[in-house]
């Protein structure tokens, strides 16, 4: 009878916390008081797609990236990004008439997950994909969306791969394209001709903006003083810093690159401190965020400078109001992933009323049209103004760089 | 040679944190006979703790140290009770199986609590670093706190387990439980006690790691709680001084692998290193072959 009893108890606290998760997946759908016209339709539509015609349908899409985990800060990022932009645009009247619903899965910052969460999504009824967050996840899902011909548009995914198929488009810069910019960058400015440099080996990312900045650094003014064995570390061994520091110190570089996070970041200049060792300090735009991290003593960054598409202070009237409505329903300042994941709602906005799609079309219509019409918009967003596409994939956009200054980021 | 000392000043400081963490480990295994897995976790949690009362609540370091060594023997003893008693006499997969799952567990609860930003770690150390030769070494007040801690519990912890009715306890039950349990030693509140002291210990072990290393998310102990496992094995898991010598190795051969030969292979040396140690020496540099009578 105990066994019995405690079976059932079991079960109860597993469908407890199963009806959790989903309603943990992040929902929003249309405004509540259009949501028992809209939800019955949409239903109906997932599987019989031409006879729900404008009516009562939605466009649906779908969002992937880690709410959980490690990376767990980048993805509800760009979930609350990306829901915010939704409610504007829902309340606004949607995409030619048209509401959308968004369901945001979470991957982990696992490329397995991330492609189940893209099934997952793609049983709902999804349309369109922002995602994934992340560079691994997002090349995993990338080679399912051209299989499906699914338009996928990733916030976040920096690695080359990530849209090396012609239904894939990015957000942010290429990992390439930022080492490219940051070489340029130091060399132009002639910011110092001593420059060493740690990476992650292990992140693709970190490894990615290391290579295009050493093949740049070449045809530039300075010279990189470390070996790529002095400057590396792994996954598995991010928390002491001391030998890369020293390596850099001891080298005499008088500007050290940190193409990597913000939370490793924090500890490098740290360990920097530690070691009475002063150098320029240049990252990129993983860099974002670290003025975020609770309790951390900003004289340590001061000076930083690193490349950023987004500065959470600007007088921009855009960026304003999406900092502001953040704020109120998070807390918190938005970060570059909330600030991506906005503009690329508006981004799929602006292209769906190009190419004129309406939400009886199925996926793989939508994204013949969409793969023209995003070629010829011009976007003026929160992360930049003016961003036309490459048929690449690749946005044509400036960089921008930030130096920290009195706690705060300002742009130069 | 300079910037040996440096380096190996550095590894005994990183090694010491292994062995603390390592010596929870290696206690729960002599004693209980299980991998606490969840024991990572834990440091984790004695981290934000001291984060919480530090710095959220202003309380003074000492204090608050002593706050997290309270909540996390709690903890230890909690888990205990809760998820690796009823299992006792179950298989040890399950048991394992049970351990992953406190830890993830644990990381997730912190999630909840916390979110997934990192959190920047006040040091509780207020000492100044030590400047040597110009400049040249520099050894900081957390490094030293971190090997005085370390040397301090291995001493607290062997003369507890030599002298105390309670230490003695736990050697017998390490040796054998049955006999033990028909001595007359409660082996229940003995597995609970080495609970509360490895708990005790990882909140330590937490604050220090967080001290030198001050990035704090709920993933911070799983790392160096699987590093400090490998340094429990290198010294010979179920040895006290096995995970003391275990820790200080791995940690400087950690850093030394990283500034002489590669720091891409740093842990690939770490691993070579305990291959070789196990295929000379299975049980481990200290480990004590017990013989299985039938």
């Amino acid at each position: 009878m105990k066994k019995k009893a405690l079976c059932l108890l079991l079960a109860c606290a597993m469908t407890f916390s199963l009806a959790a998760c989903g309603g943990k997946g992040g929902e929003t759908s249309a405004p509540a008081e259009d949501r028992t016209e809209t939800e019955a339709p949409a239903e109906a539509g997932d599987d019989t797609e031409a006879p729900a015609a404008s009516g009562g349908a939605v466009f649906k899409v779908g969002g992937i990236g880690p709410t959980t985990g490690g990376a767990a800060v980048y993805g509800m990022a760009v979930q609350r990004g990306a829901e915010i932009a939704v409610e504007e645009i829902n309340a606004a009247g949607g995409i030619n008439g048209v509401q959308i619903e968004f369901q945001f899965q979470d991957d982990e910052h696992d490329p397995e997950k991330s492609v189940n969460a893209y099934n997952t999504l793609k049983d709902w009824g999804m349309q369109l994909l922002v995602g994934s967050v992340t560079s691994n996840p997002c090349i995993a899902v990338g080679e399912k969306t051209h299989e499906d011909n699914l338009f996928q548009l990733t916030p976040s995914g920096t690695a080359v791969k990530c849209v090396q198929y012609d239904n894939a488009f990015r957000m942010c810069f290429s990992d390439p394209n930022q080492g490219l910019e940051s070489a340029k960058y130091i060399g132009e400015n002639k910011l110092a001709s001593k420059v060493a440099v740690i990476y992650d080996s292990s992140d693709p990312y970190s490894a990615g903006i290391y290579e295009a900045f050493r093949a740049e650094a070449e045809n530039q003014d300075f010279e990189i003083v470390t070996e790529a064995k002095d400057g590396a570390f792994d996954a598995s061994n991010k928390t002491d810093f001391s030998v890369q520091v020293s390596a850099a110190k001891n080298a005499g570089a008088e500007l050290l690159y940190m193409p990597f996070y913000y939370t490793e970041a924090s500890l490098v200049l740290k360990e920097c401190k530690k070691q009475s060792y002063a150098p320029v300090f240049f990252g990129v735009d993983g860099m974002d965020g670290i003025l975020s991290v609770e309790n951390f003593d900003t004289s340590l960054a001061e000076d930083l400078m690193y490349m950023a598409p987004f500065v959470a202070n600007s007088d921009d009237e855009q960026v304003k109001s999406f900092v502001t409505k953040y704020q109120e329903q998070f807390n918190e300042v938005p970060n570059q992933f909330a600030a991506d994941a906005y503009d690329c709602i508006y981004v799929l906005k602006a292209a769906m009323e190009e190419a004129g799609v309406t939400p009886d079309m199925d996926a793989s219509a939508i994204c013949d049209a969409m793969k023209t019409a995003m070629t010829g918009i011009t976007f003026d967003g929160i992360t930049g103004k003016g961003i036309s596409w490459e048929a690449s994939g690749e946005p044509n956009k400036a960089p921008l760089i930030v130096q920290i200054k009195g706690g705060e980021g300002v742009a130069l | 040679m300079l910037e040996f000392i440096s380096y190996l000043v550095n590894g005994i400081s990183l090694g010491s944190v292994y062995a603390i963490i390592a010596l929870g480990y290696t206690m729960v295994y002599g004693i209980a006979k299980m991998l606490n897995f969840a024991h990572g976790d834990v440091i984790m949690v004695g981290g934000f703790v001291v984060f919480s009362t530090m710095s959220g609540m202003g309380l003074p370091p000492v204090i608050s140290v002593l706050i997290s060594i309270v909540v996390c023997t709690a903890l230890g003893m909690l888990i205990e009770r809760i998820a690796y008693k009823p299992l006792r006499k179950a298989s040890k997969l399950a048991v394992l199986i049970t351990a992953i799952g406190v830890s993830y567990f644990l990381q997730n609860v912190a999630l909840l609590i916390y979110g997934s930003n990192t959190k920047s770690f006040t040091s509780v150390v207020s000492i100044d670093p030590i400047s040597l030769a110009d400049g040249a070494v520099i050894i900081s007040g957390e490094t030293i706190v971190t090997i005085i801690a370390c040397i301090v519990i291995m001493a607290g912890l062997t003369s507890f387990i030599k002298y105390s009715k309670s230490g003695r306890a736990m050697l017998a039950v390490s040796e054998d439980s049955g006999a033990a349990q028909l001595m007359g030693v409660n082996v229940n509140a003995t597995i609970a006690l080495t609970f509360a002291i490895g708990s005790g210990l990882a909140a330590v072990a937490g604050v220090l790691l967080c001290s030198s290393y001050p990035a704090l998310t709920p993933y911070t102990g799983a790392m160096p709680g699987i590093k400090a496992f490998v340094a429990a094995v290198f010294g010979g898991i179920g040895s006290i001084p096995g995970a003391f010598v275990g820790g200080i190795l791995l940690g400087v051969i950690e850093i030394l692998g990283k500034a002489y030969i590669s720091a891409q292979l740093a842990d690939a040396i770490v691993f070579a290193v305990l291959v070789i140690v196990l295929l000379v020496k299975p049980t481990g540099l200290l480990g004590k072959q017990i013989q299985e009578k039938v």
